[in-house]
């Protein structure tokens, strides 16, 4: 298949339906709207399932009934929205239904703004709603990585019965790229055996989050740590950039790993050992990675789209073997190369 | 001369409705209310094909006492969730099941959109005018001067405003097709709410759109009266503020009734 120059939220949307998505559920919201609007578009045209929903409320709760019939399904939104949709994602958690999630991160707190920013990484990596679970969280950091992303983000919701969150920025959900879009997938014949389609044949099927017994409630969460575990053992991924004689180790992720990396190049080009560990799975999170790179790395700075977020997870990775620095800009403020390259001078010194 | 006795069954439990003893309070109407829409999924013969929604409130555990697959939405997303299901499995026959907190207060916006959209499923709503799960506080259904544990000096109307009623808001979309109120407080009613629950599942059967029976059920326990006196109290203090009847009855409603 051929490149074709894609908008980072069209490339998702199509992707998806490339992934074999057979319903959609959102709401308008700036900066993923074109997402959505791809999705009332193309889903109708293939037989599938478009609803504008009155809310992220309500959009999310059709996803979970829709995954507890069984069905390929998403929604997107960014950060106002996805505060709402946090009640359903955590009843979704504990029934253990795929559910595909797209936040296209903007300025925040509150309405924000419409610009970058990547202040919903503690919303989407640290829990899903109230109680004790969490989503795997993947961050594209191009047009091309959010379509592969969203492919294999239906991939692991399947594999692991869980939310897939794949948490983009405004830049990545606005930008125009070359991509390569995958085949299209054909739709799954059958229903899962888990699924809620009608007690056909079959003892009935419930899907419930109800426990009143602490017990059950004990097993159930401790059942939820444990595929957390074996998502942390077996689905790391991360990018590293000139690591491998670095002292000075960047760690950043989506549109300012990007541009990290430029400035990055500027910096070796001053004789700066540095390099980058980009984060393409938040949750897991590559603790170990960082961890292997520390022998060499004297210090590690943290460039992020917020006011410091990530680098809590960096510092406990770390674990004080070497100065953990930040470099934050929150409100839809998105860093230029050169002001990073600043910094990594500062460091130097 | 011995006599011959034929054994003819009468009546018996509905295939659908599970063999478990339910945790509702006794006098409680929603037992009563599970078991008539358990008789019509097995006259309809649909007990293979539906998929219940049960609700965050006393009938949280509706997926235990039927026999039919099913689902508990979060409080009040019931006919989200539902609207869901029924979109990606459009032959199925999908209902909540949702108390007046649930449906009228919670989820207000859930409710009243797939009526709107003209969601093709089945609302049961149970109005018993209290949250009953929770130990009896103000519902939105309330009526005017009702004590209760969050109202201690009965419904102050000044500042909590008048009972919602919900069949006559909803009738007033263009996307209801069947939207009527009945009660189970003795034979005549149940006879008739019988009959509604049947229409409101033919009506999704025949693909007409929205369909929702309000009924006007009992809380002995939180209305602090015993079951007789409960039943007494929806006929004389609920009904004349929730008249029963039917709101809205499309054309081909009630080709189905
Ligand atoms: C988001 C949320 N808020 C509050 C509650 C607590 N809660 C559980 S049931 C209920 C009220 C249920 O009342 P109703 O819908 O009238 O049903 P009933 O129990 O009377 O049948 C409330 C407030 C909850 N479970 N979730």
């Amino acid at each position: 298949m051929a490149k074709e120059l894609l908008v980072g939220n069209v490339a998702i949307a199509e992707a998806a339906i490339r992934a074999g998505v057979e319903a959609f559920f959102g709401y308008p919201i700036t900066p993923q709207t074109e997402l959505l609007e791809h999705m009332a578009g193309r889903m109708p045209e293939l037989g599938r399932v478009f609803l504008q929903a009155e809310s992220e409320v309500a959009a999310i709760n059709m996803v979970y009934g829709a995954a507890c019939a069984g069905a390929r399904v998403m929604t997107s939104s960014s950060g106002p929205g996805i505060s709402l949709m946090q009640e359903g994602l955590s009843y979704i958690a504990i029934s253990e239904v795929p559910v595909v999630v797209v936040d296209v991160m903007r300025g925040g707190p509150g309405l924000g703004n419409i610009q970058p920013a990547q202040g919903d990484y503690n919303q989407v990596t640290k829990t899903a709603g109230h109680g004790d679970s969490r989503s795997i969280v993947l961050a594209p950091s191009s047009v091309q990585e959010a379509a592969d992303l969203t492919g294999l983000a239906f991939d692991l919701a399947e594999k692991y019965r869980t939310i897939v969150i794949v948490a983009g920025d405004g830049m990545i959900g606005q930008m125009m790229e070359p991509a390569e879009l995958p085949p299209m997938k054909s739709l799954p014949a059958t229903r899962p055996d888990w699924a809620v389609t009608g007690a056909k044949g079959r003892l009935k099927n419930v899907i419930t989050s109800v426990f009143l017994d602490a017990e059950v409630m004990e097993a159930i969460n401790w059942r939820l740590k444990a595929k957390l575990d074996r998502i942390q053992a077996e689905e790391v991924r991360c990018e590293l950039t000139l690591v491998d004689d670095a002292e000075i180790l960047i760690v950043a992720f989506g549109s300012a790993a990007r541009i990290t990396k430029t400035a990055i190049r500027e910096a070796r080009e001053q004789g700066i050992r540095a390099g980058m560990l980009r984060p393409i799975t938040l949750l897991p999170f590559p603790s170990t990675a960082i961890e292997e790179l520390l022998d060499r790395v004297q210090t590690v700075l943290v460039v992020e789209m917020n006011t410091g977020q990530m680098v809590d997870d960096v510092r406990l990775a770390v674990q004080g073997r070497a100065p953990v620095h930040l470099y934050g800009r929150p409100g839809g403020s998105v860093p230029v190369p050169d002001e990073i390259l600043d910094v990594i001078m500062s460091l130097r010194a | 001369m011995k006599q011959q006795w034929e054994e003819r069954v009468v009546y018996q439990r509905p295939r659908a409705l599970a063999s478990v003893s339910t945790g509702y309070c006794p006098g409680c109407t929603h037992g009563l209310i599970h078991k008539l829409i358990a008789e019509a999924i097995d006259d309809l013969g649909i007990q293979e094909t539906t998929i219940a929604v049960a609700p965050v409130g006393c009938a949280l555990f509706l997926t235990d006492y039927l026999e039919v697959d099913g689902v508990m939405a979060a409080h009040g997303r019931a006919p989200a969730m539902a609207t869901g299901i029924k979109r990606v499995e459009p032959d199925k026959v999908v209902f909540t099941y949702q108390g007046d907190g649930d449906l009228a207060s919670i989820g207000m916006a859930e409710i009243v959109w797939a009526a709107a959209r003209g969601e093709n499923i089945t609302v049961f709503f149970v109005n018993n005018a209290i949250y009953g799960m929770t130990g009896g506080q103000m519902a939105p259904t309330s009526l005017p001067g009702q004590i209760t544990t969050s109202s201690p000096r009965g419904r102050d109307v000044e500042t909590m405003g008048m009972p919602v009623r919900m069949a006559e808001l909803l009738a007033g979309l263009p996307g209801a097709a069947y939207v009527v109120r009945r009660s189970v407080y003795d034979a005549r009613t149940i006879k008739a709410a019988r009959q509604a629950i049947r229409t409101a599942f033919r009506v999704q059967m025949e693909g007409v759109g929205f369909a929702l029976v309000e009924f006007l059920s009992s809380c002995p326990t939180n209305w602090r009266l015993n079951p007789a006196q409960a039943l007494e109290w929806i006929k004389e203090d609920m009904e004349p503020y929730y008249p029963l009847g039917d709101y809205k009855v499309s054309d081909i409603a009630k080709q189905l009734q």
